[in-house]
């Protein structure tokens, strides 16, 4: 049985600490090289195939914009 | 699997808690304010106690906490949080009554209110945020700020003859009998977060329980008033802030 993940960013509520980036074990997650409307370039799922939806990105996330999604496949 | 089959309401594992209101916080990027506002808030999620729930908000970048918890809030003049969140447990007995404060406002200006508030074991819950400047008003050097790091009033580094040592006023805490339950947890990653949380769950039950004082002290960055990024901070407070500031339980009774 493997866990397959994903998370999604709210955009306009990421300031880009890059906290959730360096807590994901899976280095499923990256900066965008947009900006939302405020100017941070947000958080995304660079690599989607390696997460696992352990949530420690959502569990650091200081603005608290990550919902993270979890499927047993 | 594609992405748009795991991205259904059946499969959400995490979620902003309902406790948190849609405000944007304002604090800088990475602040660990954030992160403990949001522990909070799950935690009085997870024990179904957001109408008993009072919170004492300090002086300090938090001061805004009462836009982003959604529960009942009061604000306290300097350092006064523990002060006010006596009369406000001792009115009202079955409330959950906990106050918020930083190391600028608890250290110092407010040193006799907590000292006196944990010695008659007041049966609050206090989150202390130890970033160990003053971050609000410009990155001054607060009690609890290392030997030879560098601040706005300390360009050169706080030095012992001019400026003292660092406070440890946990440990202080814990010696008073009033005193249940002493911590001192962090946030900067995702396994110190999860513990920081069964810590803050632990007061607030130790409150319920009639026990006393519960203290939470969370050692926490600023990476503005520090002039790091966000990471860099995290991983210079787990090399110079833990060795001072030893992360564990100091008391449990």
């Amino acid at each position: 049985m493997a866990l397959k993940g994903a998370v999604v960013v709210d955009r306009e509520r990421c300031k880009g600490c890059s906290v959730c980036i360096v807590n994901c074990p899976t280095q499923t997650l990256a900066l965008a090289k947009e900006v939302n409307s405020k100017g941070y370039n947000f958080a995304y799922m660079e690599n989607p195939d390696n997460c696992t939806g352990c949530t420690n990105c959502a569990t650091v996330c200081p603005d608290t914009c990550i919902t993270v999604y979890r499927v047993k496949v | 699997m594609d992405i748009k089959d795991i991205i259904k309401p059946e499969n959400r594992v995490y979620a902003k808690s309902k406790i948190l209101t849609d405000t944007p916080m304002h604090y800088c990027p990475g602040c660990s304010h954030g992160t403990v506002h949001k522990l909070i808030a799950e935690v009085i999620d997870e024990m179904g106690i957001q109408e008993k729930t009072i919170g004492v908000s300090p002086v300090g970048c938090s001061v805004f906490a009462y836009n982003y918890l959604d529960i009942d809030w009061q604000q306290a003049a300097h350092g006064r949080a523990p002060a006010l969140a006596t009369a406000t447990k001792r009115l009202m007995p079955d409330k959950y009554v906990f106050t918020y404060q930083g190391d600028g406002d608890l250290a110092s200006i407010g040193t006799a209110e907590i000292m006196h508030a944990c010695n008659r074991g007041e049966n609050i819950v206090v989150i202390f945020i130890n970033n160990a400047i003053y971050g609000m008003t410009g990155g001054q050097m607060a009690p609890t700020t290392l030997l030879g790091m560098k601040t706005s009033t300390t360009p050169y580094g706080r030095n012992v003859e001019l400026n003292g040592y660092p406070l440890k006023i946990t440990e202080l805490i814990a010696q008073l009998d009033g005193t249940c339950y002493v911590t001192r947890q962090s946030v900067h990653n995702s396994a110190a977060a999860r513990k920081t949380k069964r810590a803050i769950r632990k007061a607030f039950e130790n409150s319920a329980l009639k026990k006393g004082t519960s203290f939470v002290e969370v050692v926490s960055s600023c990476n503005s008033g520090w002039k790091m990024t966000p990471v860099k901070a995290n991983e210079w407070m787990a090399e110079n802030m833990f060795p001072k500031y030893p992360i564990g339980d100091i008391k449990d009774v």
